[in-house]
């Protein structure tokens, strides 16, 4: 008897198992992991009223800082995958290709002001769209610039930057502000020079030899222009180079927004913290961005370093239903009021037709200078392989040199022949 | 003691029902233990992404684990770790024990500061230590990162200040398990401290020892997030050739890195997990087995005299 009842339980348990992973929904759901946490509440509320309005579930998961790779893997293995992910860059695009949906007939190409933030596959398929755009250069704080006898148009090429942040870090005791603030090499900081710094080297590279796609090697042939600025970096500012390895981002941060130094290498999602009355509270007219100058010739043209690590990709293993519903909330999330508000307050420039305006110095410093001529410095460290290991093995090359253990042939060990062993392990070339 | 059941009846009735008692335990170890390691193991066979999507490979993982000089370096590393922790953490730790089951005044304290160190994270402990290693070393113009030397041993100090105490807590039972007539009558027939300490005290204590040692081997096999937060594996060398070694990195931060690369390598850092599983199953065994012969060594020497009064 007892026996029978262990069966009967036995089935009954594995009927209610089976009918459990089974369910699938009858309508198209959204879930989106989303990449941001500073934009969570933001996109929780909107999710909430696409919800009211149209009746279709949309969850939003928002991945903890540097976990969305390992929340993204554990959702895409589960019964409810999510409909809708971001990918951040060319090797993570790489990673996921396989479940990137094409949206080249979709509506969103139709919102689409300009296609210059997509990214495209196999058979020119697109596969993620760009949700916003931002730049970066050095912040530079004009009115400690000026305090020190300088002014921001004196600066428009290396020489001149070079002149003017060595006049002020050899003042500095007397001015009480140094030139630059701190390079730390923490890993809270490093990606601003691992990344976005190596990019001018790669920019002008790839703008010579006509590379547009993920190179299998570089030369390294403008590395000389990378160490120009990494040693003007590290000689004018008020942290020793044996200490950069300790000094976070937030360092730097502080530095600049209490007035201990003139310039800042970071980007424009920098503003909203450097000018709230609850940080740091600057006055947006002593803000300004300006190129990154590192020699380059005919430099004086150069704008700002524009482009996006942040693209929207469309789950191709979710049902039909489910697709269909994630792009037409994308589709309401960029041309409704309420969706075209949120992504002006939470992302600032974004590349869709109805985008609203926004107040955001840096963005705007960028689009003066491309109105003027300038060119665009692209953001090349999207092509890198392997991001995280090569940047690693740059930042690790960048403390010995800085602390004066190793020379700069390291630093070019790291990044030229780092970068092709990187390319064959992502493309399986070795394994 | 086992107990016997002689009645049928009542033996048949416990029988029955005892997979209700023992099917919780048993469905929780199934869950968190047998299938994510058969998955673990099937997966090291394969390519994949995510699980669901796995292919199958062959050895090709293991190929490429054993292929990668970071596995080596790693395996070396926590090799050199695993010898200088046992000795660095254990012998200390004993010391302390032994002073600190003498009748001193402040005992309790003392024995609550020492162990006070294992109650606090190891990625707090890292982050902690980095920045007191980096304070001195800054001063003298270097930095921990600087060289593998200074990392790995940053990594074993910081490894002894947590668990010496800990280990202190294991000895300190031992020490009080020693027989008191046993340490008396040595007393009596006027035994030097150094004979008390290795003749009477250390052979009595050999299983104490073993547990001890068999903690801190383990320990050390699977330190990782004192070994992220402190140094992270750097100092990274790059090899003429582009590869990457992490001068200071051990074996489960390498399955860990290894695994974080790409897509491509994420079955290499599970065919890398079936072979750290492996080796800390034979180290363990070995071990166990080991403590099993001496540890009843002295109990079949009691035996032995104990027969031989009697003749």
């Amino acid at each position: 008897m007892l026996k029978k009842s262990y069966i009967q339980l036995f089935w009954a348990m594995l009927v209610l198992s089976v009918s459990g992973c089974t369910a699938e929904s009858t309508e198209g759901y959204v879930y989106y992991i989303n990449f941001k946490p500073e934009a969570d509440a933001m996109w929780q509320e909107l999710a909430e009223k696409y919800t009211e309005q149209t009746g279709t579930q949309v969850k939003v998961v928002t991945a903890a800082s540097g976990t969305y790779t390992d929340t993204l893997t554990v959702a895409m293995n589960k019964t409810m995958v999510p409909t809708l992910f971001v990918v951040n860059g060319v090797q993570s695009l790489a990673n996921w290709e396989d479940y990137c949906y094409d949206l080249r007939d979709s509506k969103l190409t139709d919102d689409l002001e300009s296609e210059d933030f997509c990214m495209y596959g196999k058979n020119g398929a697109l596969e993620a769209i760009g949700y916003c755009y931002e730049c970066y250069g050095l912040i530079v704080n004009k009115s400690l610039l000026k305090k020190s006898g300088h002014d921001i148009s004196e600066i428009n090429n290396f020489a001149s930057l070079r002149s003017v942040a060595e006049d002020i870090h050899s003042r500095s005791g007397e001015l009480g502000f140094d030139a630059f603030t701190s390079s730390g090499l923490d890993s809270s900081s490093s990606w601003r020079f691992s990344g976005h710094l190596a990019a001018l080297p790669l920019f002008y590279e790839f703008g010579e030899a006509g590379i547009c796609s993920q190179p299998a090697e570089i030369t390294g042939k403008y590395l000389g222009l990378y160490r120009n600025v990494w040693d003007l970096y590290i000689n004018n500012s008020a942290v020793l180079p044996t200490a950069l390895n300790t000094a976070t981002g937030n360092m730097a941060e502080e530095e600049f927004g209490s007035g201990k130094a003139v310039f800042y290498q970071n980007g424009s999602w920098e503003y909203n913290s450097l000018t709230n009355a609850e940080t740091f509270a600057m006055n947006p007219d002593d803000l300004a961005m300006i190129p990154i100058y590192c020699g380059a010739e005919g430099e004086e043209n150069a704008g700002l370093c524009s482009g996006t690590e942040n693209y929207w990709a469309v789950n191709s293993k979710a049902d039909q239903k489910s697709i269909d519903a994630t792009i037409a909330f994308l589709d309401w999330v960029v041309t409704s009021e309420e969706g075209r508000k949120m992504m002006s307050d939470s992302f600032g420039a974004t590349p869709f037709k109805d985008s609203l305006p926004f107040v955001n110095i840096f963005i705007s410093d960028a689009d003066r200078l491309r109105e003027e001529g300038k060119y665009t410095v692209t953001w090349d460290f999207i092509y890198t392989p392997n991001t995280d290991t090569w940047r690693a093995g740059v930042v690790s090359a960048l403390q010995s040199y800085s602390a004066g253990t190793e020379d700069w042939g390291k630093v070019e060990n790291a990044f030229v022949n780092g970068w092709s062993y990187q390319y064959k392990t992502e493309h399986c070339i070795l394994n | 003691m086992n107990t016997v059941i002689k009645n049928k009846g009542v033996r048949r009735a416990v029988m029955l029902r005892s997979p209700i008692f023992i099917l919780p335990a048993f469905i929780c170890f199934v869950i968190s233990f047998v299938i994510p390691f058969l998955l673990g193991l099937y997966l090291s066979f394969c390519k994949f992404n995510i699980p669901r999507d796995a292919h199958w490979v062959g050895f090709a993982n293991y190929s490429a684990a054993f292929s990668d000089p970071g596995f080596w370096s790693a395996f070396g590393n926590s090799l050199m770790f695993m010898i200088a922790s046992v000795v660095c953490i254990n012998v200390p730790a004993f010391f302390i024990a032994y002073f600190l089951s003498e009748k001193i005044n402040g005992v309790g304290l003392f024995r609550t500061a020492f162990f006070i160190p294992n109650l606090i994270g190891g990625v707090v402990l890292g982050y902690i230590w980095s920045m007191l290693f980096d304070g001195i070393l800054n001063y003298f113009g270097t930095y921990l990162t600087a060289s593998p030397v200074y990392g790995l041993w940053g990594i074993v100090i910081l490894v002894a200040w947590q668990q010496i105490g800990y280990m202190m807590i294991i000895y300190i039972a031992g020490f009080k398990s020693v027989p008191t007539d046993m340490l008396e009558a040595a007393e009596v027939d006027g035994v030097t401290k150094a004979q008390k300490l290795f003749r009477i005290i250390l052979p009595n204590m050999i299983s104490t020892i073993s547990v001890c040692i068999f903690l801190t081997l383990t320990n050390s096999l699977k330190m990782f997030d004192q070994n992220l937060a402190l140094t992270g594996g750097a100092p990274i060398e790059t090899l003429e050739n582009g590869m990457q070694v992490k001068t200071t990195e051990l074996l489960a931060l390498n399955i860990y890195t290894t695994y974080n690369i790409n897509a491509n390598w994420h079955g290499a850092a599970q065919a890398k997990a079936v072979i750290f599983f492996l080796l800390t199953a034979i180290l363990a065994g070995t071990q166990l087995y080991l403590t099993g012969r001496f540890g009843q060594k002295p109990k079949k020497r009691v035996r032995a005299k104990e027969g031989a009064a009697k003749q």
